[in-house]
């Protein structure tokens, strides 16, 4: 992204401003902000979804992936380059499938891969996250966290280049986080570049190398996980810091050699 | 298929021994597929209203010669028993044939045979999306209900307090059935759901040689008794 600046239809002051930013092929880079900052509507137009679905306008600046000038491609272009996922599991599933395995295989198929490679896909999605149990239980009826694995599964089966996530682990319980954050670094480490948007900064702190803070639609640091982490502006720009950080401050605060901690 | 042949052909076919024949297919299908009780009750509730009026213009508004009774200006003729009695077989005989399709039919596999036949993935989408609905806004016109209540709003009691209940379930359930389509747009976009060309589909519809022999007989049946009922030998 280079100078980006969006604005959603109705609105005459847009809601990101002259954004720039990359993504290396296997970076996990994390996205944080107060609620409103933009970080949703970055993670939209990053997929494309803005405004190519969802209407409004690029103000200014570029979008471009892989090396390729994406502004103004149709939406299916930018899908088999870029997944996102969004934090409410309900509707992210489709809701036509019969069993978590058929939503699973959704993507592939839409895709036109042949079937047994789509198999193939599912069963190691299914197994990264730990839900492979699931296969046969109907979509509808699964929890809210165990909806959001699924369609963090949806995703890791398209394999894509790239993967935008908007607080992935929102209704996740710490062991659903663990899981999802095993996921990311393994398709990390598979050359897959992801942004993370999250407020769950530990998980952050545990699985980025870089980290992204965005305030009223611009960014405001951009820098290594750990250098923005430390930074005391960030409880300004209403970002709370990961426990490791509040644990060495609390501890410094008393006297004590936040060294200890290691 | 056999629903097809099963309304088309009542409908076609008239008299007594054509619809009363299909009945007894359709009875017979349905007790092998263990629904005879919903089909019943389903057929009935599909028959009985128009049954009920084609039964009354028929018996009295029917031209006829030998009249059983009368009733103020209105003549019950053996006529009109005749031809409401023929009429009825002839619905109950239709309704049968739709309520076991409906019943026996797991409409994702309907959507996706019909797709693997090729129907636009999008088209088959959204048909079964239509059907899927339903459930899903029961469940959600449900969640409301219950988060109003909680609330205070009383949804007991006479029709007028119920109607009076009613009204503030009707703008959540909307509105946010509306959001959810936009979200769920989204994801589905992001899922490749755009990308044009043709999908391969993990399973297919078991489909034997005598099922398929069994549409074409039919198919064929059909069309003959089409054929000879417009040449006037039915």
């Amino acid at each position: 992204m280079a100078g980006v600046s969006y604005r959603y239809a109705g609105y005459r002051e847009p809601v990101l401003n002259d954004i720039d930013l990359d993504l290396a092929d296997g970076e996990l880079v994390g996205l944080v902000g107060a609620n409103e900052s933009g970080k949703s509507t970055l993670c939209l137009v990053m997929s494309g979804l803005a405004p190519g679905s969802i209407g409004g306008a690029l103000t200014g600046g570029a979008l471009t992936i892989d090396g390729e000038a994406m502004t103004g491609r149709p939406l299916h272009e930018f899908s088999t380059r870029v997944a996102i996922g969004f934090q409410n599991s309900a509707t992210q599933l489709s809701g036509v499938t019969g069993s978590v395995f058929e939503e699973v295989a959704l993507g592939p198929m839409n895709l036109g891969l042949p079937a047994r490679e789509t198999v193939e896909r599912v069963n190691e999605a299914l197994a990264t996250l730990g839900i492979d149990h699931l296969a046969e239980r109907e979509p509808r009826r699964l929890s809210g966290g165990q909806g959001q694995l699924v369609v963090i599964a949806s995703l890791l089966a398209m394999r894509p280049r790239h993967l935008v996530l908007d607080e992935p682990t929102a209704q996740l319980d710490p062991e659903g986080t663990r899981l999802v954050g095993e996921a990311l670094r393994s398709m990390a480490g598979s050359g897959t570049s992801l942004l993370v948007a999250e407020h769950k900064t530990d998980l952050l702190d545990d699985v980025c190398s870089r980290v992204v803070v965005l305030d009223a639609g611009r960014v405001v640091e951009d820098d290594r996980a750990a250098a923005v982490f430390a930074d005391p502006r960030l409880d300004d720009w209403g970002v709370a810091p990961p426990s490791r950080v509040r644990l060495a401050r609390a501890v410094a605060a008393r006297g004590l050699n936040p060294a200890v901690l290691a | 298929m056999v629903a097809t042949a099963g309304s088309i052909g009542a409908f076609i076919l008239g008299g007594y021994v054509g619809p009363i024949a299909i009945i007894v297919v359709m009875a017979v299908l349905a007790a092998w597929a263990a629904v005879v009780g919903p089909l019943a009750r389903a057929s009935l509730l599909l028959t009985l209203p128009i049954g009920i009026s084609v039964v009354l213009v028929s018996v009295f508004t029917r031209a006829g010669t030998h009249v059983l009774f009368a009733i103020g200006p209105f003549d019950a003729t053996v006529e009109g028993v005749d031809f409401a009695a023929q009429t009825l077989v002839r619905l109950f005989a239709i309704s049968l044939s739709i309520g076991l399709f409906v019943l026996t039919t797991d409409p994702r596999a309907l959507v996706f045979d019909f797709e693997r036949r090729g129907i636009s993935p999008r088209l088959a989408f959204v048909a079964l999306a239509t059907i899927e609905a339903v459930p899903t806004l029961i469940d959600r016109a449900t969640v409301i209900g219950e988060s109003q209540r909680a609330r205070g709003l009383d949804t007991e009691g006479g029709i007028r307090a119920r109607i009076r209940g009613l009204l503030p379930l009707i703008g959540p359930v909307i509105i946010s059935s509306l959001t959810d389509v936009e979200e769920r747009s989204l994801a589905l976009e992001s899922r490749a759901f755009s990308r044009p060309g043709r999908r391969h589909l993990l399973w297919a519809m078991a489909d034997s040689g005598w099922e398929r022999a069994l549409r074409w007989t039919l198919l064929l049946a059909l069309l003959a008794a089409i054929v000879a009922r417009i040449s006037g030998r039915l």
